[in-house]
């Protein structure tokens, strides 16, 4: 009977009035079996990080069109360690140059999606991810 | 990954990152949120149980969002527990109450949980009375249960929750369709929500006249309130919360434990009849034995006696041998 499903939650941090990216996204992910809660628009990290931590997701989706990103991705990082949420598999998405990806993936961030990214390619990913980390998990138990 | 340090030290000392852990060890079915539950037993019980039901789109979660408002200008806690439908065919769902509740959850009283109903039909998951307990243990004191939206049969909500809320709105099927679905029997307030739209008055007046014919002499004397709000619009909430502590007090004035122990029964006997299933259609080989069967050329309804009548004999040859032994 026992169950484990991936469980997301899509984050829409800052200022940008657009979720349509964000909600596809939400949307292929539920269709590859996954259960995904997407917050709103204009979240800030604090709420991002508490919804994520109330709800025990495996994994936190950053999208943001912005250009925001540099300022709020490491904060959000910061409130989901101080919540003891630190070991989140955690993904953005949205409008980011190379040289930020970098930076982002050097400093937290599991992967971060650049534009044109196939929403399925992002879904794979996250599965693959999460098959390894759950047999990981497994074998503690 | 044991326990320690302390699942259970950590979600009575106001760790929300436990409580959380907790519920995702209900959902999935591991044995250690029961070991980490059972030891705080005692503790479940505490908190107040509202279950919060009616068809999509009614505006349950809009109401919810406001319940929470109200409770929380009085400073009492809340934690909710919000259950969305699980798609049937891929397992995956898109949980989307949360986002009617947005910005509650960073206030420090309140517990926000989105779950999915992951194939369970009666309106709420498996695991959410599991959650709802852990909530109650953790130390909220107001406890709410949005189901997903339902028609016409879908009400385990009543065996989760102390006072049921059914919400209805103008639009979505008249008095008559809310009797047939068995309504007035679960609700113990009912809300016309959205009374800012056309059709608001007259499902007010088509229940009112519904309850008065099968109020007399049912429910022990509770008469189902109907109350008329716009969650919307935050209009007529504390009409629906004095109904909602009607209820409680007149609960609380002696029928209480009845009532608990009658829903708690309710509980096991669901849990019974699942485990039963996956036992005797897996572990015992049914479904194996059914299937030969069909192919051999069964009707189906002769192979669910055949199934049937060899559980039943065994049972019997088990349970008279142990008369004898004795
Ligand atoms: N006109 C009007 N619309 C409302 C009111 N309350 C909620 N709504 C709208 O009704 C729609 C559904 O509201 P929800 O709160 O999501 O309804 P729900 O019952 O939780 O829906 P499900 O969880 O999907 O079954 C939303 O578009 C709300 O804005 C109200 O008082 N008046
Ligand atoms: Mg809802």
């Amino acid at each position: 009977m026992s169950e484990r499903r991936i469980r997301v939650l899509i984050g829409k941090p800052g200022l940008d009035g657009h979720d349509r990216g964000a909600k596809t996204v939400a949307s292929v992910l539920r269709d590859h079996g996954m259960e995904v809660i997407y917050t709103g628009l204009h979240q800030t990290p604090a709420m991002i990080a508490e919804a994520a931590a109330q709800e025990d997701v495996d994994v936190v989706g950053l999208s943001i069109l912005s250009g925001a990103h540099m300022q709020l991705f490491p904060k959000i990082r910061d409130e989901l360690t101080s919540r003891g949420k630190g070991d989140v598999l955690l993904v953005g998405g949205g409008i980011i140059p190379h040289d930020d990806i970098d930076a982002l993936e050097a400093d937290g961030f599991a992967k971060l999606f650049g534009p044109g990214t196939k929403t399925t390619d992002i879904a794979n990913w996250i599965e693959e991810e999460m098959k390894t980390r759950f047999e990981k998990e497994g074998d503690e138990v | 990954m044991s326990e320690h340090p302390g699942v259970l030290e950590r979600l009575l000392s106001g760790d929300v990152t436990a409580l959380a852990r907790a519920i995702t060890w209900a959902e999935a079915g591991d044995a250690r949120f029961q070991r980490v539950l059972s030891g705080a037993n005692e503790r479940v019980g505490k908190g107040w149980r509202v279950g919060v039901t009616g068809p999509p789109g009614a505006g349950k979660s809009t109401l919810v969002n406001e319940m929470i408002g109200a409770h929380r200008a009085a400073d009492r806690t809340v934690g909710v527990i919000a259950v969305d439908p699980s798609s049937p065919f891929t397992g995956g769902a898109l949980l989307g109450d949360r986002i009617r509740m947005d910005g509650r959850s960073s206030d420090g009283g309140v517990f926000i949980r989105s779950m999915a109903s992951r194939g369970s039909r009666g309106g709420i998951a498996r695991a959410t009375v599991d959650a709802v307990d852990a909530m109650d243990v953790f130390g909220f004191q107001e406890l709410l249960v949005e189901t997903v939206g339902v028609g016409q049969a879908e009400y385990d909500v009543v065996g989760a929750a102390d006072t049921v809320l059914v919400v209805l709105c103008p639009g979505a099927g008249d008095g008559v369709q809310a009797l047939k679905a068995g309504i007035l029997e679960v609700a113990d307030v009912l809300c016309v929500n959205k009374a800012d739209l056309p059709g608001a008055e007259r499902l007010v007046s088509d229940l009112e006249e519904a309850v008065e014919l099968r109020a007399v002499g049912l429910r022990d004397g509770w008469i189902t309130p109907v109350i008329s709000c716009s969650a919307g619009k935050a209009e007529g909430i504390a009409e629906v919360m004095s109904a909602l502590a009607s209820h409680r007090e007149w609960l609380e004035e002696g029928r209480l434990r009845e009532h608990r122990s009658v829903r708690r029964l309710a509980q096991v006997r669901r849990a019974v009849a699942e485990a039963l299933d996956v036992e005797l259609w897996e572990a015992a080989g049914w479904r194996d034995r059914a299937s030969h069967l069909l192919e051999n050329g069964k009707a189906h309804y002769d192979v669910v006696a055949d199934l049937i009548n060899g559980l039943r004999d065994a049972v019997r040859e088990k349970t008279e041998g142990s008369t004898k032994e004795r």
